[in-house]
């Protein structure tokens, strides 16, 4: 198990180095210079000249890419270029507590919804609860995050005004603010991956009520909600957790759109303004700590397998 | 009076290609610690025939449409699904086919084992596993408190189907059900699990019905014999009596498909020809007329019913005659 968990951070290191390998090179390929943009008001070349040297871009493309690299090995992202050159890092840990609230809110609700519609109609199958599950589940899969999302402002912000339209408030300023904020981005982010998941269970669940296993828990006289909850439910549960991983990656990707329909200063925002502004450094950063967490959550994935199906074990 | 009494059971599935009559008007009893035996080929109704009993046909697509199973003189059939689930796994409690399937991946054999125990006897967690333990040896099962942690993907067929003989008996129920329970396993091992059932109903005086296609496991384990065809009983009797002097055709055919000790060796073992017929057609003659080397024409006209044939032996031919004395020749 330890060997195996060795095994797949050696991986994951693996990874990390082909994705900040990756970004390093695609972002140069873009066109464009940050420091031209900068001075375009003054038009003074020369000033530009002066600021890429302090950020040692005017050095070859592969003395910039092992300097960075030992950079990031030291922990070090750089300092971000536009504006007033703070460090990376210090924009990614504001930002990245605000994405991570909202992909993991959005995820946990989701699954809150998901889960037991699922099971009910599977439960109740071909009646009216299901077809109306089924029904509410192909709506939500076909209505765009950021659509979905304005929709809430309109109806929850602008006309009930039961919830704030825009802004994120951190939970340690107590958690309805928190969640006040965040509702509507997790909801509309969650929509559509509730509705996969829904549909899943609903399948793997009516073919778990087949298996021989509830027949032979049913022939023993169990009482059905033990049947459904300890026979029934955890094996109709193992195709879920095979998506999780990649659930999430989409829920993070979901954030960073949706985040700029609440105005949330997330990873999305940085991601955003540090392209349009050519802020090499930010985004090397921000897609390196997205990536980190996409890695880290399929790790963790394949080991809550091994603790919900005896049959895994990992060498 | 018979522990279980299955009269005129008739049961029937809806399906796409028609309504399948997959038990048609049988009756049978089991007397309390005896062993019976029903035989046909797949798809003659065994299986929904004994599920019938436990109230575990999935209605729909099933529905039972005649009779009546009286099981300690109360008919099942009446009672609601609460007064049922008392009933199964405590009173009756059932063998299935497939012992790889039949264990659920993710729970430990322990809590399999324990948990009928713990809802129907009302044994706390000690006490129950303590008779876990003891009915692991029961069916040899070595070093079972280790056993009884490990999952099903742990144990081979023969030994998960070994746990299964131990669940059904955990909480000493009157009747079993055992639908084909070596069918899956290899022939070495068929042999054990058999004996196994054998003695151990026969020491806690367990009653017993024992559903095969195989008429030899038949004459060595059971006492009485109920051979099925098409969803009807066509012959009924002790073993020794079906197995000496069998009197319809299909049973002579399923015996001559089988190896018997008392023919020579190396005899050629005959398939009965063609196939079961379509359940959802079945016309008014006897089904059984098209793979019938005995077969007139007036056997198309109407079902034989049930005839003496000597003792407690009784056949549904049109020609029972006529293969007597063409034996006896
Ligand atoms: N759940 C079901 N739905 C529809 N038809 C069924 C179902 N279960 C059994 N049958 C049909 O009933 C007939 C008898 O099946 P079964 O009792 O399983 O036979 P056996 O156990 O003797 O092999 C078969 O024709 C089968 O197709
Ligand atoms: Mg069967």
């Amino acid at each position: 198990m330890s060997a195996y968990l060795i095994r797949r951070l050696l991986g994951a290191v693996v990874v990390m180095w082909a994705v900040a390998t990756l970004v390093f090179f695609m972002l140069r390929m873009v066109p464009g210079d940050p420091f031209l943009a900068m001075v375009f008001d003054t038009g003074d070349p020369a000033a530009a000249d002066d600021m890429r040297r302090a950020f040692g871009l005017d050095k070859p493309m592969y003395v910039q890419y092992l300097k960075y690299l030992q950079q990031v090995l030291q922990g070090n992202f750089g300092n971000s270029i536009y504006g007033s050159g703070i460090p990376v890092s210090q924009i990614i840990a504001e930002a990245f507590p605000r994405t991570m609230s909202l992909t993991l809110l959005g995820f946990f609700m989701a699954l809150i919804i998901a889960i037991p519609a699922g099971l009910i109609s599977a439960l109740k199958k071909h009646t009216a609860i299901d077809h109306g599950v089924t029904v509410v589940a192909f709506l939500g899969l076909s209505m765009p995050d950021f659509w979905l999302a304005i929709l809430l402002i309109i109806v929850f912000a602008a006309q009930l005004h039961w919830l704030p339209a825009i802004g994120y408030v951190a939970l340690d300023q107590g958690f309805w603010p928190w969640f006040s904020h965040l509702i509507m981005p997790a909801i509309a982010i969650g929509t559509p991956f509730a509705a996969i998941i829904a549909r899943m269970i609903r399948s793997s669940m009516l073919e778990v009520l087949k298996a021989d296993y509830v027949q032979v828990a049913r022939s023993k006289g169990l009482k059905h909600s033990y049947l459904i909850f300890m026979h029934a439910m955890p094996n109709a549960l193992i195709p879920v957790i095979t998506v999780m991983g990649i659930a999430l990656a989409l829920l993070m990707a979901g954030a960073v759109v949706v985040e700029n329909v609440f105005a949330i200063k997330g990873l999305g925002r940085v991601l955003i303004q540090g392209i349009l502004n050519r802020d090499y450094p930010v985004v090397q950063g921000a897609i390196l700590v997205v990536s980190v967490i996409f890695v880290l959550a399929n790790i963790l994935v394949d080991m809550m397998y091994t603790v919900i199906d005896p049959r895994i074990r990992y060498q | 009076m018979a522990l279980l009494e299955v009269k005129g059971l008739g049961l029937e599935f809806s399906s796409p290609g028609g309504t399948v009559q997959a038990v048609n008007k049988i009756s049978y009893d089991v007397e309390p610690g005896e062993i019976v035996a029903v035989v046909g080929e797949s798809g003659s109704g065994k299986t929904a025939a004994a599920l019938s009993i436990l109230g575990l046909v999935p209605q729909p697509p099933g529905k039972i449409v005649a009779g009546e199973i009286s099981f300690d003189g109360q008919n099942l059939l009446d009672l609601s699904e609460d007064e049922m689930r008392r009933i199964r796994g405590r009173r009756i409690a059932m063998v299935f086919q497939e012992p790889m399937t039949s264990l659920n991946p993710l729970l430990t054999i322990g809590r399999q084992l324990t948990e009928a125990m713990r809802l129907h006897l009302g044994l706390g967690k000690a006490a129950a596993n303590d008779r876990a333990v003891e009915l692991m040896n029961m069916v040899g099962i070595s070093d079972p408190q280790r056993r009884l942690g490990q999952y099903p993907h742990h144990f081979s067929g023969g030994m998960r189907q070994r746990v299964m003989i131990a669940m059904v008996l955990s909480c000493e129920p009157e009747l079993i059900i055992a639908d084909e329970p070596t069918t899956a396993l290899d022939v070495t091992i068929q042999a054990q699990i058999l004996s196994l059932m054998q003695d151990l109903t026969e020491k806690l005086g367990v009653a017993m019905v024992i559903i095969t296609h195989n008429l030899g496991v038949v004459a060595r384990y059971a006492d009485r014999v109920n051979v099925m065809y098409a969803g009807r009983i066509v012959e009924h009797g002790t073993a020794v009596e079906l197995y000496r002097n069998p009197a319809h055709p299909y049973t002579i055919g399923l015996l001559n498909s089988v190896p018997r000790l008392d023919r020579p060796r190396g005899s050629p073992l005959e398939p009965i020809p063609g196939n079961p017929p379509d359940l959802t057609a079945l016309g008014r003659g006897c089904a059984f007329m098209p793979r019938c080397r005995f077969a007139t024409p007036a056997c198309g006209e109407a079902t034989p019913d049930l005839q003496d044939v000597g003792g407690s032996h009784v056949a549904a031919c049109w020609e029972l005659e006529k293969i007597r004395s063409g034996k006896a020749a």
